[in-house]
């Protein structure tokens, strides 16, 4: 016993004047210490900041997800090359969403509550942020969400790295309207929550501000491959513009069976919000040729920014890796999230939300281009059309200005 | 009528009905092999659609390997592609049977369970080898496009080609099944194991064929829905709820039962899609089966075999 007493005594000893060495170690190691970096307990150390990824490795969006959570790795593997964020590298937990809701809601308590990380990086569909959104508000976390989607949504503790619907759905509406001078619209989509708000916003768009006829509109259920009838109706109605967001790997189905009954892009226009050079890869540029998509980024835009990334990503994930629009805007993630903390100075959510919010971060380096974090935790963007062509790649046609995101338009909700 | 010119009702009159018979060709085709294996062994196969998915990912094996190798080759190799889904699927299925099914044949709720696990764990093996993407394979030129009879009519071709490949596929079975002397002895097993064996008939024998030829025909099911659609690891989940509902809606023992309901449930779907939209379309067609199905819980052709 007595043994045991002097022996903690000791250890207690030691440990107090290793303590009181630490503040000065540490600030000569990264010149802040973490007592002021962090004052809400995350799980940040004098060396290193922990952050998590969210997606779903397993179930039917491991798909589209891979290629977001791949672009966070590479992002957050270059911030570290350059020293990391504060002094401090990067660690990451990886968990997986599993395709499934309230896994995405539970694996969100973990991260938060049991690891304490600074950031998230993850979620895909809608309803896996709703699902999500709950636990990042109470346990007043951090979520960095790379997805288009149909906006109506402002989160002080979730930074939206995609467009939302003014920015996409109505800017490609317009752009349809004025250069194939558009009438006729037949609308098709996959029946879910994403594709039907899009949906509604653009019918609304087309009859009270573009003054155009929505002469057909269609939902397949997730996954289906029979779209034998819709064409047939698409036939008769004959639309100026076929308006698309079916999702996933319906997609293939659609495409092939357009181009096997006739419907190409010489006698047809189709605008799509839903493909992207990931799904591309599956259904072949020969049955998409000259259709267009419309998206903040292409694989193939011409830039020194984007030719970097491009090289960058292919070193990291091999030659025959495409990047659509979600993993470039989910790569912008961790360096949005690096600047507003340095901004900061400090990890704390509150911190870098306030920092955010100021409207004066700035990413120059974007491979998009240009973006910039507007005060109601959306980028402004620029949204592009990009013609399809035979080896999987857009051609892009037509670059907007700047777009200053409205996630509640007027009139839309 | 509609504000349609009669030219044109006619002409989409003859594409909806091409609609409805082509979607008849995938019920009957996925159908087929799982009716087989049920009918004439008991076994509730859920992992048929997996090996509708070994066919699909066998034929985009073949796809990618004539590209870079043998580019001439390209035109022709979708035939092969077929016969090697068809072996492919089959000598799966045959290790399938041997290593797990006929340890379960009296115990016919334990084969759901354990191929149901079979599902998944051949799921999360395409996942591992072929990735989560997926995949479509490259196309020979004369199986895309159409036919134009007329010029408002365009009949696809992959449509036609997977229609003939259903009619071929249907009577090499029911010669199989019928005409030949290995179809009397599954026949002959699957009215009375017991005296099919002491006749003669090697009944172990005839149930790993059986169950090799089911899940081969799936295999040929999935080499020709590459032509219409994408291959996932999960791509067989997709189907296997359809291919049930024919099975139980025609009768699950009865071959010709099993003709009869793809046929009536794919028509009754493509006509429905027509007026109503998609979704609508596919809960009129499951009501219209709940319905039937409460007057006649034995499906359309009863099967009227010797308990």
């Amino acid at each position: 016993m007595r043994d045991q007493y002097d022996h903690s005594r000791l250890g207690r000893r030691t440990l107090l004047k290793a303590l009181s060495l630490l503040p000065a170690g540490a600030l000569l190691a990264s010149q802040l210490s973490f007592a002021e970096v962090n004052t809400t307990g995350l799980a940040v150390t004098d060396t290193e900041v922990t952050v998590g990824i969210l997606h779903s490795l397993t179930g039917t969006m491991a798909i589209s997800e891979t290629g977001a959570q791949e672009a966070e790795k590479l992002a957050i593997k270059q911030i570290n090359d350059m020293g990391g964020v504060l002094g401090r590298k990067i660690k990451i937990i990886q968990e997986d969403g599993a395709s499934d809701w309230p896994t995405f809601a539970e694996k969100s308590r973990k991260l938060l509550v049991n690891d304490k990380v600074a950031a998230v990086f993850g979620c895909w569909t809608s309803a896996s942020r709703k699902a999500a959104l709950p636990v990042f508000e109470k346990e007043n976390g951090l979520l960095y969400y790379p997805t288009f989607y149909e906006g109506l949504e402002q989160s002080k503790n979730v930074i939206y790295t995609g467009q939302e619907a003014t920015q996409q759905i109505l800017d490609g509406l317009n752009w349809v309207a004025k250069e194939k001078g558009a009438k006729t619209f037949y609308l098709i989509g996959s029946d879910y929550i994403w594709p039907r708000t899009s949906m509604k916003i653009a019918r609304k768009h087309i009859e009270k501000v573009l003054g155009g006829k929505v002469v057909g509109e269609e939902y397949k259920p997730l996954g289906d491959t029979q779209f034998g009838s819709v064409i047939n109706k698409i036939r008769l109605k004959k639309p100026d513009v076929i308006y698309a967001a079916v999702v996933g790997g319906s997609n293939v189905a659609w495409f092939k069976q357009l181009k096997a009954a006739g419907i190409t892009a010489d006698k047809q226009t189709l605008l799509t919000i839903s493909v992207t050079e990931d799904e591309v890869l599956g259904i072949g540029g020969e049955n998409l040729e000259g259709f267009y998509s419309i998206m903040k980024y292409f694989q193939s835009q011409d830039n020194e920014n984007n030719k970097a990334f491009v090289k960058a990503f292919k070193e990291m994930w091999g030659d025959d890796s495409v990047i659509g629009d979600v993993t470039q805007a989910a790569y912008l993630g961790p360096w949005l999230w690096k600047a507003a903390v340095e901004k900061a100075g400090s990890f704390d959510v509150d911190k870098v939300v306030a920092a955010s919010e100021e409207g004066d971060i700035e990413l120059t380096t974007a491979p998009e281009g240009y973006v910039k974090l507007h005060p109601n935790h959306h980028l402004w963007s620029k949204a592009r059309v990009g013609k399809w062509k035979k080896d999987g790649q857009a051609e892009v046609v037509y670059t907007s200005d700047l777009i200053e995101p409205d996630p509640f338009p007027e009139g839309y909700q | 009528m509609f504000g349609y010119s009669y030219g044109e009702l006619g002409a989409i009159f003859a594409m909806q009905g091409f609609a409805g018979i082509s979607l008849f060709s995938v019920l009957l085709l996925m159908a087929l092999g799982l009716a087989i294996i049920f009918g004439q062994m008991g076994v509730i196969n859920m992992a048929h659609g997996e090996f509708m998915a070994a066919g699909a990912y066998t034929t985009y094996l073949l796809s990618t390997i004539t590209e870079k190798h043998f580019p001439g080759f390209m035109p022709y190799y979708f035939i092969f592609a077929i016969i090697a889904a068809f072996f492919v699927a089959a000598i799966l299925g045959y290790i399938a049977e041997f290593a797990l099914i006929r340890f379960l044949y009296k115990r016919p709720l334990d084969t759901l369970l354990a191929t149901w696990g079979l599902s998944l764990i051949m799921q999360q093996a395409y996942r591992s080898i072929f990735g989560a993407r997926e995949v479509s394979p490259t196309l020979p030129d004369w199986l895309l496009g159409s036919v134009q009879p007329t010029d408002m009519i365009d009949i696809p071709i992959n449509g036609m080609f997977v229609l003939g490949l259903t009619l071929f596929i249907t009577l090499a079975v029911f010669y199989l099944m019928f005409k030949s002397s290995w179809g009397l002895k599954v026949r002959a097993t699957t009215q009375n194991r017991l005296m099919s064996g002491a006749v003669g008939i090697n009944t172990k024998k005839v149930d790993r064929y059986t169950f090799a030829l089911g899940c081969g025909i799936a295999g040929v099911a999935g080499a020709a829905f590459t032509t219409i659609a994408s291959t996932g690891p999960t791509t067989g989940t997709l189907y296997i709820v359809d291919t049930f509902m024919v099975v139980v809606f025609g009768g699950a023992a009865s071959l010709l039962g099993t003709i009869a309901s793809a046929f009536s449930i794919a028509q009754a779907q493509s006509i429905l899609e027509f007026f109503i939209s998609g979704s609508m379309a596919k809960v009129f067609t499951l009501l219209t089966l709940v319905i039937i199905l409460m007057f006649r819980p034995e499906g359309l052709f009863a099967s009227k075999v010797r308990r």
